[in-house]
Formats: C-alpha cells, sequence, structure tokens
C-alpha cells in the first residue's frame, strides 16, 4: 500500500513539477485515444500474451474475456486514478487463476506488456511533436507504473493468502487426535516432528484427552523419523502432562534412532510406557480398560 | 483475611473429603488452605481426599508444591488424595515447574476421582452397614 502512495506522489509530482496546465488536459485526451482503438491495441496485447508463451493455462476465450475486462480496468484507472476497482478487479482475477497454476512472472509479464503496447501506440500518435510526447508519457508513465504495482502486489497477496490457508489446513491435518474405542485415542504421528509441531502436539493431544475423556492414549511415532533433544523432553513433558490430566500414554514404534537419542539425553524413561508396535500398544491399551477381544470362531480371515 | 468470599470449598462426603479451589490462590490463602484441609481430614476421619482445581487457569510454582506438601501430610493422616480437573495448559505447565511425576495420584474429572478413591480405599460403607 506504502509503495502505491509513494508512486501517487510521484506522479502527482510529475504533473506539477512541469507547471504546464497542458499536462492535466493530456490524461483525458490519452484516456480518449486508447478507449478510441481499444479493439485492435486489445488484439495487439492478446496477440503478444501468445507470442510470449504466457497464461497458457487459459482458452482463448477466457483469454478474451479477461483481457478486455484487464484493459477496460487499466483505461479507467489512467482516467479516474483511483486503484480501489482494480485492486478488488485484481484479487478476483488471482482468486480465479491461482488455482490453475499460473505464475507470479506470466501475471507480471502480461501488465508489463499492456504498458509496452498502450505506450508504442502513443509514440506513433505524437511522434512528429516531441515536446508533446515526452509530456504524454510523463503522464502516462507514473500511472502505468501504479497500475503494474497494484496488479503484482494484488496477485503476491492472494497467493500468500491461499499458501496461508493450506499451511493451516495441513498443520491442522498432520496431528489427528482419534477416538478408536470409548476412552481410548490414537495419535499416529507422520513426518518430521519440530518444535513447533511438538508444540501443537501437545496442545491437541491434552485438549483430545479433555474433550473425549480419554483414559489411555496410544502415540504411535513409526513415521517419524528423528527426533531432537529438545522435541524427544518436550514428548516425555507430554506424557508427564497427560498423566496429571489422568490419562497414560503409551508410545509405540520407536525407531532404533529415536530409542538412541532418548537414551543418550537421558531422559528419566521409567515411567514410559513403550510397545514394539501400533498393535502391541492397542491391545496393552484394551488390557488397561478392560477390553477383550476375541475372534469367532468360523469368521474369514 | 480470614473472612471474605470463600476461595475453597471442603465438602464431606461419607468418608470422603471434597475440596474445590474456586479461583487462583496467593500464597497464604493457600497455606490456610492446607491447613484446613488436613485438620478436617482428621476431624472427619476421611478415607479419601479430592482436590479438584477445575476453575483454575494458572497455577504457581508455590501452589504447585503446596499440592504435593498437601497429598504427602494427608498420607500421613491416613487419607488418600486424588487432584482432579487439572486444565490442558496447567498440566504442562506443571510438568515444566518439575511437578509431572510427583507422588500424587490426578484423575480426569470430580466422576474420575470418585471411581479412582472407590476401587483403592474400597466402599467404606458396606463394611460399616454390616
Amino acid at each position: 500500500m506504502d509503495d502505491n502512495d509513494l508512486l501517487a506522489t510521484h506522479a502527482t509530482d510529475a504533473y506539477t513539477h512541469h507547471g504546464d496546465p497542458g499536462v492535466d488536459e493530456l490524461l483525458p485526451q490519452l484516456v480518449a485515444h486508447l478507449r478510441e482503438h481499444r479493439t485492435k491495441l486489445r488484439q495487439e496485447w492478446a496477440s503478444r500474451i501468445h507470442e510470449a508463451h504466457l497464461l497458457d493455462a487459459m482458452t482463448p476465450q477466457e483469454m478474451a474475456a479477461e483481457t478486455t475486462s484487464v484493459y477496460d480496468n487499466y483505461v479507467e484507472v489512467l482516467e479516474t486514478g483511483s486503484v480501489e476497482a482494480l485492486q478488488h478487479y485484481a484479487r478476483d482475477l488471482s482468486e480465479r487463476i491461482i488455482p490453475r497454476g499460473v505464475e507470479t512472472h506470466e501475471v507480471v509479464g502480461i501488465v508489463l506488456l499492456l504498458r509496452d503496447v498502450l505506450a508504442r501506440s502513443l509514440f506513433e500518435k505524437y511522434q512528429q511533436e516531441f515536446p508533446l510526447l515526452n509530456r504524454v508519457l510523463d503522464a502516462y508513465e507514473p500511472a502505468a507504473n501504479r497500475i503494474a504495482n497494484t496488479v503484482a502486489v494484488s496477485f503476491v497477496d492472494e497467493r500468500e493468502r491461499v499458501i496461508r490457508q493450506q499451511q493451516d489446513a495441513i498443520r491442522e491435518l498432520s496431528t489427528p487426535v482419534l477416538p478408536v474405542r470409548e476412552r481410548l485415542l490414537v495419535l499416529p504421528i507422520i513426518g518430521v516432528l519440530d518444535t513447533e509441531r511438538a508444540r501443537q502436539l501437545t496442545e491437541q493431544l491434552l485438549a483430545g484427552i479433555r474433550t473425549h475423556r480419554a483414559k489411555v492414549v496410544v502415540m504411535d511415532i513409526t513415521g517419524a523419523p528423528d527426533i531432537d533433544e529438545s522435541v524427544a523432553n518436550h514428548l516425555v513433558r507430554t506424557v508427564d502432562a497427560s498423566r496429571l490430566m489422568g490419562a497414560s500414554v503409551i508410545i509405540t514404534g520407536l525407531s532404533p534412532e529415536i530409542a538412541r537419542t532418548l537414551v543418550t539425553i537421558g531422559v528419566d524413561l521409567s515411567k514410559m510406557n513403550t510397545f514394539g508396535d501400533l498393535q502391541g500398544g492397542l491391545e496393552e491399551a484394551e488390557r488397561l480398560l478392560g477390553y477383550t477381544v476375541t475372534r469367532r470362531d468360523g469368521a474369514a480371515g | 483475611m480470614v473472612s471474605g468470599p470463600a476461595l475453597v470449598s471442603i465438602l464431606r462426603q461419607g468418608s470422603y473429603l471434597i475440596a474445590s479451589i474456586h479461583t487462583a490462590l496467593d500464597d497464604s490463602e493457600m497455606i490456610r488452605f492446607q491447613g484446613d484441609l488436613i485438620e478436617q481430614i482428621g476431624r472427619h476421619r476421611s478415607r479419601g481426599v479430592i482436590i479438584d482445581v477445575a476453575a483454575l487457569d494458572v497455577l504457581d510454582s508455590f501452589g504447585s508444591r503446596t499440592l504435593s506438601n498437601i497429598a504427602e501430610m494427608a498420607r500421613l493422616r491416613g487419607a488418600t488424595i486424588v487432584l482432579v480437573g487439572i486444565q490442558p495448559d496447567v498440566a504442562f505447565a506443571m510438568v515444566l515447574l518439575g511437578m509431572g511425576t510427583g507422588s500424587i495420584e490426578t484423575a480426569l474429572d470430580l466422576e474420575e476421582g470418585l471411581a479412582y478413591l472407590d476401587r483403592t480405599v474400597g466402599k467404606p460403607t458396606s463394611a460399616t452397614t454390616r
């Protein structure tokens, strides 16, 4: 936003600096020119996008529709000097094209192409009168830069929002707390356990114990490759905290590396209830809860 | 200091005492609670004590230590003690304060605490009614 303001002051500077009242009238004149040659310029722009192999993910019909709206928005910003509507449109456009894999360089590329196409057309129109051309470009360029900036920032903002949303989703999915029987929870841990994830695991586990009134929790870390000292200590604390909440924790699937880590750092493991695999842990949990699982005679398997 | 709204209620339920802490206690209030509870264990000849801390969202090191002391003193006075209703944040804080592996018994909530006492102390009424 600050960048926009900066460019905006630059733009006004450019107008006032020349002190020529003609400049104020130049922009409307320029806008009228761009409106007049709308079809031709838009087509030229579209063909240049095509040549540059930008936005290949879009169909020709979509391209036609989007280039028309971008063009109209662009001219409107030149006319009014307000980027608000453009911002809105750019965000909306980004929302539509991001899921289709459109990259930042493509979006910036097409806006810069439009800027070039329009500048070239202005150049052609005014090339006979050099001083006038200079003033036209002085009026046009700051506004055009501002537009390019706005579109790029909106696109990146939207992309970051999508990424943040996905990160949240992944984070939530990464430590599921699953009830498997009444008062028995299972926590499968897959992937690298870093400090942040370990902290979150503790939070979800302790909250899960409360909501499910769990008595036994089986934490399976078969899928965790290795853990460092601080995470190991954190796990031990989590087990202790669970015990304070009245639940006993069974840890299963300790890999040789993790077992070595735990022994080397010298945490008190005497109260840790561990089993080799998830099956053993579940059997122990069922024993603690008083379940007996028997197989019916003649059942398949 | 002695008057004012009750910060802790100590209720007699059969041969059990149920103490509920309603709000965070400062050091002197904690000491007073310790004295009251230990005294009442003897007066009511209680076999089991439940301390319910479900309303607490913070517990400092002094509070944690006092609770362990109470548990030890209650044991010496002949009562089994169980701490119930520890909130997740409090549980983790207590572990960080080095209280996680202490001798005190814990349960999820009041109901679980009563079930635990029934299991370990045994139904005392069944012995006296016969």
